[in-house]
């Protein structure tokens, strides 16, 4: 079998304008901030990016948004980043905010082969229009169809060279859901190890949902 | 009195209706601080929705780890105990009844127990992140916040604004007063010791249920 191991360069040679690509991530804390250079520097534009949130202007998804190469977001929160805000407004960018646990839930429904999830999270709100409702034993639900996506963009601690990923404390958050939603799975680890070195028990995202491994290019020490 | 003060008095009146032993967790801003006012001997468990429990005090300097966050990204740390998990799972323990009381702040709540704090339309729309599903899945939704804006009530018959969950909210903890949403509408429970129930009453828009009111002990 090759090697998953490759550079940022290679590994998202196949993305292409107009993709949808899943970022991971919780306020750029796990988000995978070399591969999101690796964007930039491709200039792959029009893209619909599926994430926690926006991050900062200067930081991780945000810096896709204030380079204008996303046509779509579909986030929880946009308010750390005023640029997705000011697009959403002017046009721009098209802006669909999703409750975060129904984002997590949808990633993970099409990583799972589910036709969707029902809950009860939105009923009685504006995230309610537009989707069937659905009684179960006498309580209403929103049926929320599943998340899929061309790339997803992860971050992990580590990998084995087979692409088996260990998380690091509240870098996991939408990580391992993303690995398993989309057609091509890049990480982005802080680094690698060699096949055995870490244990079958403590993997945390089996290495078959991973495509590519990409080495961090630099990590501050000491954490 | 400050508005530092005034914080202080609802995240102090806040903590007295946490139990020991309790799952909890806490929204960004004001309700953070009602960790710093846990009555003596009452010990909780704090959720922090991207990803952990066991959320402790913020770090001493050079002690932060870029990894550890709570969910408005200030650094914080992990106590002993504590245990990490994904955001399907986070979600889970949310939505799924496995936290026994929520903190949140709001720009208006209403007799039905309906509460808005997500956006404003077409001046600030953050996102609701996590608070959805913390009001519809948490056991206890307490809503800490200023009882009026600008002097105007934030209390009112109806939301006026977009809705992040309809007829969840359980109990009120303003500057002014406690207030618990009932079947029966909103009864008055405490009043703040510097101001009267007709004070009360004036910064309210909604009805109150007004029966052997106690003094809000801060």
């Amino acid at each position: 079998m090759p090697s998953k191991i490759t550079t940022a360069a290679a590994a998202l040679a196949a993305l292409q304008d107009d993709m949808t690509i899943m970022i991971g991530g919780f306020l750029c804390v796990g988000t995978p901030e070399g591969l999101v250079e690796e964007v930039l520097r491709k200039g792959t534009k029009d893209l619909t990016v599926i994430g926690s949130d926006t991050s900062f202007p200067e930081r991780g998804i945000g810096k896709l948004i204030v380079a204008k190469r996303v046509k779509k977001v579909m986030a929880s929160h946009i308010g750390t980043n005023p640029e997705t805000g000011r697009q959403m407004h002017a046009g721009e960018t098209e802006v669909v905010l999703v409750p975060q646990g129904t984002l997590a839930e949808r990633v993970r429904a099409a990583g799972a082969g589910l036709g969707g999830v029902l809950t009860p999270t939105g009923v009685g709100t504006v995230v309610e229009e537009g989707k069937q409702k659905i009684a179960v034993d006498g309580r209403e639900f929103l049926l929320e169809k599943p998340l899929a996506a061309d790339f997803a963009l992860i971050k992990a601690h580590k990998a084995d060279e087979k692409g088996n990923l260990v998380y690091r404390r509240a870098a996991r958050n939408f990580n391992p859901l993303m690995a398993m939603a989309a057609k091509i799975v890049v990480a982005e680890v802080e680094q690698i190890v060699p096949v055995g070195a870490i244990d079958p028990d403590e993997v945390m995202t089996p290495g078959l949902f991973v495509t590519y491994v990409v080495k961090e290019a630099v990590h501050e020490p000491g954490h | 009195m400050s508005r530092d003060i005034k914080r202080e008095h609802i995240a102090k009146r806040v903590g007295m209706e946490l139990a020991d032993g309790m799952v909890v967790n806490l929204g960004i801003g004001m309700p953070t601080l009602v960790a710093n006012f846990l009555p003596a001997g009452v010990d909780v468990l704090f959720q922090s929705e991207n990803g952990f429990v066991g959320l402790g005090p913020a770090p001493s300097a050079g002690q932060q780890d870029k990894d550890v966050t709570n969910a408005g990204g200030q650094p914080v740390t992990i106590l002993p105990g504590g245990a990490c998990f994904d955001s399907a799972m986070s979600f889970a323990i949310i939505r799924g009844g496995h936290v026994d009381v929520t903190v949140l702040g709001a720009l208006e709540v209403d007799e039905r127990g309906n509460l808005a704090n997500w956006m404003v339309p077409g001046k600030i729309v953050p996102g609701m992140g996590g608070a959805m599903d913390l009001t519809v899945g948490a056991r206890k939704v307490i809503v800490a916040m200023e009882h009026t804006a600008k002097g105007m009530p934030k209390i009112l018959r109806q939301c006026t604004l977009p809705l992040t969950a309809k007829a969840q909210v359980d109990l009120i903890v303003t500057d002014m007063a406690v207030i618990e949403v009932t079947k029966e509408g909103l009864v008055l429970r405490e009043v703040a010791p510097d101001t009267t129930v007709q004070a009360v009453i004036e910064a309210t828009e909604a009805t109150l249920i007004v029966k052997d009111v106690a003094v809000m002990p801060v």
